[in-house]
């Protein structure tokens, strides 16, 4: 049973004073495979891993993006089916996530179940198939990304006006729409986005003489999601 | 056929030829310190025999603690450092995490314990022992290494932190000293004397002195074997019960 599951966590198990290779060779004398199997195993991560250079150096000298990467490597060597991802982008610069969520993908597609913890909502909407937002530790709800999504309001055009008073007028005049909590003079309107109903948005405006100086149309992510179903900050977990 | 507790000698044995600290701690402090005493200190002392005869069993005791500190920095750097969770997920032996690290102490040892040995008998130390008295004397070291290993790894187990488990593993260092390794007990200020004649080190270096100058006690060895196997023992149970909490 355990050897079908792979764990990788947030703090990278990565012994320091091997080398990347000798790390994955530990991990394919642990999993006791024959030397030649082992052999071509450990290369071809390296390789996959883009490691290959820095075999030969010990892996203190590794960068974060680079410890994370031998990490997961070594949880592979042991061909896991599946695998648990804790916050495996935590701290990483762009590029590096990139190259993580590339490595993910690719794990997905060769048929690897992986449960997967982030705090960045993003991450979850590119990645999984199926999200569990957790709070506080209870499931507060799960679904594919579109089935939360569409659990809150939709999207909304949001205007920025030059005074109070642009601002009061368009509040009457238009019907539905509410004052942003952040900002007095930003006022949000209901409705798709479409570029036909902000035109018509914008041309009702124009008639009444009310002049606004920025908008911007708003598209519910899971950010949203998450505040809405919980309020305030915590962590999610998503599962693909 | 490989298990895991040679798989995980192999890695400890790394991690030991690449850290200096280690290296010069366990093999060449010890040299240092013997050719201190005798060259520089030793001209004071007067024990009745050659002092090189006298201390170099001192200092072979003295070399195996000298070469815990890195045992208990290695083992707590296994607990915090991340590895231990891949391992505890892994179906690794869980003792065989920790029993490598006592077989690589004990190893560490004999080869300082070699070198140690090879400068004392360059420095004219001349051992009257039979060739049954010199197995005696190895298997002492070894029971001794053993039993310092597992209380060390326990020490390791039980410390915060890799800085603190280098601290906690100090005072088996300092034992030694307080024994009759470098002096006879008898000639410290009273107090000192009575500590250092019952503590565990003093028939432990007496019964390696006597084997090693051909005039072995038996009531010392008994002694001696009761004292290595009791802290054994407390060692291995401590390191068991601290493992299971921590990992």
């Amino acid at each position: 049973m355990r050897a079908a599951i792979g764990v990788t966590g947030q703090f990278a198990a990565v012994d320091e004073l091997l080398t990347g290779q000798e790390n994955l060779q530990l991990m394919a004398d642990l999993v006791r495979l024959s030397s030649g199997e082992a052999n071509r195993v450990v290369t071809g991560l390296l390789e996959r891993f883009d490691l290959t250079e820095s075999a030969q150096k010990l892996a203190s000298t590794y960068s974060g993006g680079m410890r994370r990467k031998l990490d997961l490597a070594m949880t592979l060597v042991g061909r896991p089916e599946i695998i648990f991802l804790d916050e495996p982008t935590a701290g990483l610069d762009p590029r590096s996530r990139r190259t993580m969520w590339d490595i993910i993908r690719q794990l997905v597609a060769d048929g690897v179940t992986i449960f997967l913890t982030t705090q960045y909502l993003d991450e979850a909407d590119r990645l999984a198939d199926r999200i569990a937002v957790l709070d506080q530790g209870h499931l507060v709800a799960q679904g594919t990304p579109g089935e939360l999504k569409r659990q809150i309001p939709g999207s909304y055009v949001r205007l920025r006006f030059g005074g109070d008073l642009e601002a009061d007028s368009a509040m009457r005049l238009l019907t539905g729409s509410t004052r942003d909590d952040e900002d007095d003079l930003i006022v949000r309107v209901p409705g798709d986005g479409g570029a036909k109903s902000v035109r018509a948005l914008l041309n009702q405006l124009d008639d009444h003489s009310i002049e606004v100086e920025e908008f911007s149309v708003h598209t519910p992510d899971l950010d949203d999601v998450f505040l809405t179903l919980t309020g305030h900050a915590s962590t999610k977990e998503n599962a693909r | 056929m490989s298990t895991d507790a040679t798989i995980m000698l192999r890695r400890n044995f790394k991690h030991t030829v690449r850290n200096p600290v280690t290296v010069f701690n366990a093999v060449l402090f010890p040299i240092v310190l013997l050719l201190m005493f005798v060259y520089v200190i030793g001209g004071a002392f007067d024990v009745g025999v050659k002092y090189v005869d006298y201390l170099t069993p001192g200092m072979i005791i003295l070399t195996i603690c000298y070469g815990l500190s890195g045992t208990a920095v290695a083992v707590n750097s296994d607990m915090t450092k991340g590895i231990i969770n891949r391992f505890k997920v892994m179906d690794i032996s869980r003792s065989a995490v920790l029993s490598a690290h006592v077989v690589e102490t004990m190893l560490r040892s004999l080869v300082a314990i070699a070198a140690i040995i090879g400068v004392a008998f360059a420095m004219g130390f001349r051992p009257h022992a039979s060739f049954p008295e010199w197995l005696g004397a190895i298997g002492l070291i070894a029971g001794v290494s053993f039993a310092a290993s597992w209380l060390t790894v326990a020490l390791g187990l039980a410390a915060k932190s890799p800085e603190s488990a280098g601290m906690a593993a100090v005072p088996l260092i300092l034992l030694p000293f307080l024994s009759s390794a470098i002096v006879p007990a008898a000639t410290m200020a009273a107090g000192v004397r009575q500590f250092a004649e019952y503590q565990s080190f003093t028939p432990i270096i007496e019964t390696l002195r006597g084997l090693l100058t051909g005039e072995p006690s038996a009531s010392k060895a008994i002694s001696a074997i009761a004292w290595c196997a009791g802290i054994a023992l407390v060692g291995y149970l401590w390191s068991l019960a601290t493992f299971k909490k921590r990992a």
